[in-house]
């Protein structure tokens, strides 16, 4: 087991956005997480990835046996937990060649291994942004500084890439890719996908999962995970939306 | 930023200045106080002549005249200058002929602060004219500045073996009627460096001085000429780092360049003297004139600092853009944390035809201190296309802190061209994050963004100064993101 959520709730401010997640997600596996706006996939994988802004109120997260909510947020990306960010934060005067050496050499350190000399870098570099059609010139361009929307989500997709996480977490990298963007970035997850490393996409479209087939479609609604199925399941949504589901949940007990 | 963002950053602004520490040297001092007979005893312990003497004096006599400045953008406590003492060397001092000969408690100093002498001189090869105190206790490398008739060594020795320089050129960009530190620094300058270049000649190796206040409030007030004849060119590095004092400490600094015809200076500083504890107890406060004169045509003048230390930090490397088409350059990174003041900036002059200028400065706040950037821009009457650039960036790291922007303008000539650019940003919570999330820690994320926003200025760095600017900038600003 890579990861292996229990009871999970969480606050923020007081208000409390998770209300008692469940989910497991194995080595080699894909899962898809959907759910309506404001549902709280977000706030899961900000949780994952350690942001402090939230409070988990009750609940355990195990990830590679270990006590994933005892770990700080960069030990956790170095354990290999890698979450491509809904909104990618832009860092100005930082390029992306600078970040990605900087980080794969913290996290190759913290496994003990010997820091990439630079012309092992490059090639590495120029090898992964083959795999996500990444023009060169971004490399030298400061961290998604003027990148437009789709050329962010573009660059995510190539730091996982280059960083090569055990479990990646891929918040709505959908969003925002052109049709052709969106079969190539698709195409390099695909290549990325092992027996040794787990995805957990957050999705609004069944489009995604044409490409990325996955193996568990879950639907988190109001802070629950409540329902799960396999990938007919996203299409079923695809069709029907979420009102049916909305209403079942609306008769379950509490 | 968040209320528990705020306290971790309380928590870890808590570091202790890493360079603190006092050197054991036995000193011979003069008594506390400022008079006539004070100078004449300074004047006498350095061996001085009596011109010397004289110009001190009317130095001493014309800042009697003159009150305290109050304009820059700093708060402290008044400096008494009858509780200074205004002259304090190593007990003996020998003329060393290898560093070997040096005081072993000196050397370990240099060794505490990262900068191995031997190491510094013979593989980066600088030669380093290093001032503990106020008297000169190593000179190098002098032999092969000797053949190429470079001139490289203390103020006071200058002042007896090249009377006629300093004669000329002492006092004649910034004169002891300039300013009130200026003229207390004339009166009483302890030691200091001088470079003469000799006309055509490209001086083949960075010149550096590490200054060092030690002794117990004694303030230092050192005095630097630089002079660069026809077609000739040198690039002086001076740094420092200063141990740990209860007292505030002074040091009012007289920085003097002369480039003349097609000569060109380039002058970097990195400076990080005691800045104080978090509370802002002890720390030096550094009130310098630096001014830089391109008197010759086609002469350039570019000055780089690194400022992170400094209870206060006052200071504006100026040039004087006399000859026509000379270049003045200003490239200035300013950090400031827990409760450091900096107003700093540099002045443009331009009184030559065709003269350009650049300004690029980076002042970086954090904690609850004070950045400010001040910066004067002047075209003459007969400066004809004279150009200007400025950009002038202030980032925050925290949201108690300051940073303040004070660009003026005269400009008295319509064929000027004068382009001023400002920016404000701030160092996110979710850029951290970001970066967090890719396997960096809080500290190292804090300074990639830094080192992203400075590398501009650290470039004009020799390299190897460039590198220990960079651990600097890291070590002021340890603990300031939670
Ligand atoms: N600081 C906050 N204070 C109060 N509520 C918050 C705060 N931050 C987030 N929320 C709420 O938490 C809920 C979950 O947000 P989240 O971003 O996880 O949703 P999401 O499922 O990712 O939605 P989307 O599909 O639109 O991306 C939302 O209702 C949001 O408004
Ligand atoms: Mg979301």
């Amino acid at each position: 087991m890579l990861l292996e959520i229990k009871n999970l709730h969480a606050s923020i401010n007081g208000n409390e956005i998770l209300k008692g997640i469940d989910l497991s997600v194995n080595f080699g596996e894909v899962h898809a997480i959907m759910g309506p706006n404001g549902s709280g996939k977000s706030t899961l994988a900000s949780i994952l990835a350690g942001k402090e802004d939230y409070e988990v109120t009750e609940g355990e997260i195990w990830y590679n046996g270990k006590n994933l909510l005892e770990l700080a947020p960069e030990d956790r990306a170095r354990e290999g937990v890698f979450l491509a960010f809904q909104y990618p934060v832009e860092i100005p005067g930082v390029s992306n060649t600078n970040l990605l050496k900087t980080a794969l050499n913290e996290i190759r350190k913290y496994r003990g291994e010997e820091e990439l000399d630079a012309i092992e870098f490059l090639s590495l570099l120029k090898e992964k942004s083959k795999l996500v059609e990444l023009d060169q010139k971004f490399l030298s361009r400061s961290v998604n500084e003027g990148f437009s929307g789709g050329e962010k989500k573009r660059n995510e997709i190539f730091q996982m890439a280059v960083l090569n996480p055990k479990l990646a977490i891929l918040d709505e990298t959908d969003s925002g890719l052109d049709i052709d963007a969106l079969r190539i970035v698709a195409n390099g997850v695909n290549k990325l996908r092992s027996k040794d490393n787990a995805i957990v996409i957050v999705t609004h479209y069944q489009r995604l999962l044409n490409y990325i087939v996955p193996d568990f479609v879950h639907v988190l609604y109001q802070g629950k995970i409540v329902k799960s199925g396999s990938k007919e399941l996203a299409l079923e949504l695809e069709e029907k939306g979420y009102d049916w589901i909305k209403n079942q949940k609306e008769e379950m007990p509490v | 930023m968040s209320i528990t963002e705020t306290q971790k950053i309380e928590e870890l602004a808590n570091r202790e200045y890493k360079y603190g520490f006092v050197t054991e040297v036995e000193e011979d001092k003069l008594p506390k106080g400022l008079n006539e007979d004070i100078i004449r005893q300074l004047s006498a312990k350095k061996g001085e002549p009596e011109w010397m003497l004289e110009w001190r004096l009317k130095a001493y006599r014309y800042w009697l005249t003159m009150t305290e400045p109050q304009w820059q953008n700093v708060k402290y406590d008044k400096v008494d200058f009858q509780d200074i003492s205004y002259y304090s060397a190593p007990k003996s001092k020998p003329k060393y002929n290898s560093l070997d000969e040096i005081d072993p408690a000196i050397r370990e100093t240099y060794n505490k602060l990262g900068i191995p002498l031997e190491e510094q001189m013979m593989l980066a090869g600088v030669a380093v004219d290093a001032v503990f105190d106020s008297v000169s206790v190593a000179t190098t490398f002098k032999d092969k500045l000797k053949d190429l008739g470079i001139i490289f060594c203390s103020m006071s020795e200058a002042i007896k073996e090249h009377p006629e320089l300093i004669k000329k050129y002492l006092g004649s960009v910034v004169p002891f009627t300039d300013n009130f530190y200026a003229s207390l620094n004339s009166a009483v300058f302890s030691d200091g460096s001088f470079v003469y270049v000799p006309k055509g000649v490209r001086c083949p190796m960075e010149l550096s001085t590490y200054f060092r206040i030690n002794a117990s409030e004694t303030g230092q007030f050192e005095r630097t000429l630089i002079v660069a004849d026809e077609g000739s060119y040198v690039s002086y590095l001076e740094g420092c780092t200063a141990p740990i004092r209860d007292e505030n400490q002074l040091h009012a600094a007289v920085v003097e360049l002369v480039a003349l015809d097609n000569a060109t200076i380039k002058y970097s500083t990195v400076q990080n003297w005691y800045p104080g504890d978090k509370e802002g107890k002890g720390g030096i406060y550094n009130f310098v004139t630096k001014r830089g004169l391109c008197k010759g045509i086609n002469s350039k003048i570019s000055w780089t600092q690194v400022e992170t230390g400094s209870a206060i930090t006052w200071k504006y490397p100026s040039c004087v853009l006399q000859g026509d088409n000379s270049i003045g350059e200003f490239y200035s990174v300013a950090v400031t944390n827990n409760m450091q003041q900096a107003d700093t900036g540099t002045k443009m002059i331009h009184i030559g035809k065709n003269t350009k200028s650049t300004i690029v400065s980076k002042g970086i706040s954090a904690g609850k201190s004070n950045n400010s950037y001040r910066g004067l821009v002047k075209i003459n009457k007969k400066a004809e296309n004279a150009r200007n650039f400025s950009q002038c960036d202030s980032l925050l790291i925290g949201d108690r802190c300051g940073a303040h922007t004070f660009p003026y303008l005269e400009i008295n000539n319509p064929t000027a061209q004068v382009e001023h650019e400002a920016t404000t940003s701030k160092i996110g919570e979710d850029q951290i994050f970001y970066l967090n999330q890719r396997g960096i820690a809080k500290e190292d994320a804090v300074n990639l963004i830094v080192n992203g926003y400075v590398k501009e200025v650290l470039a004009e760095l020799p390299m190897e100064f460039a590198v220990e600017a960079q651990k600097l900038l890291s070590i002021s600003l340890e603990g300031s993101v939670g």
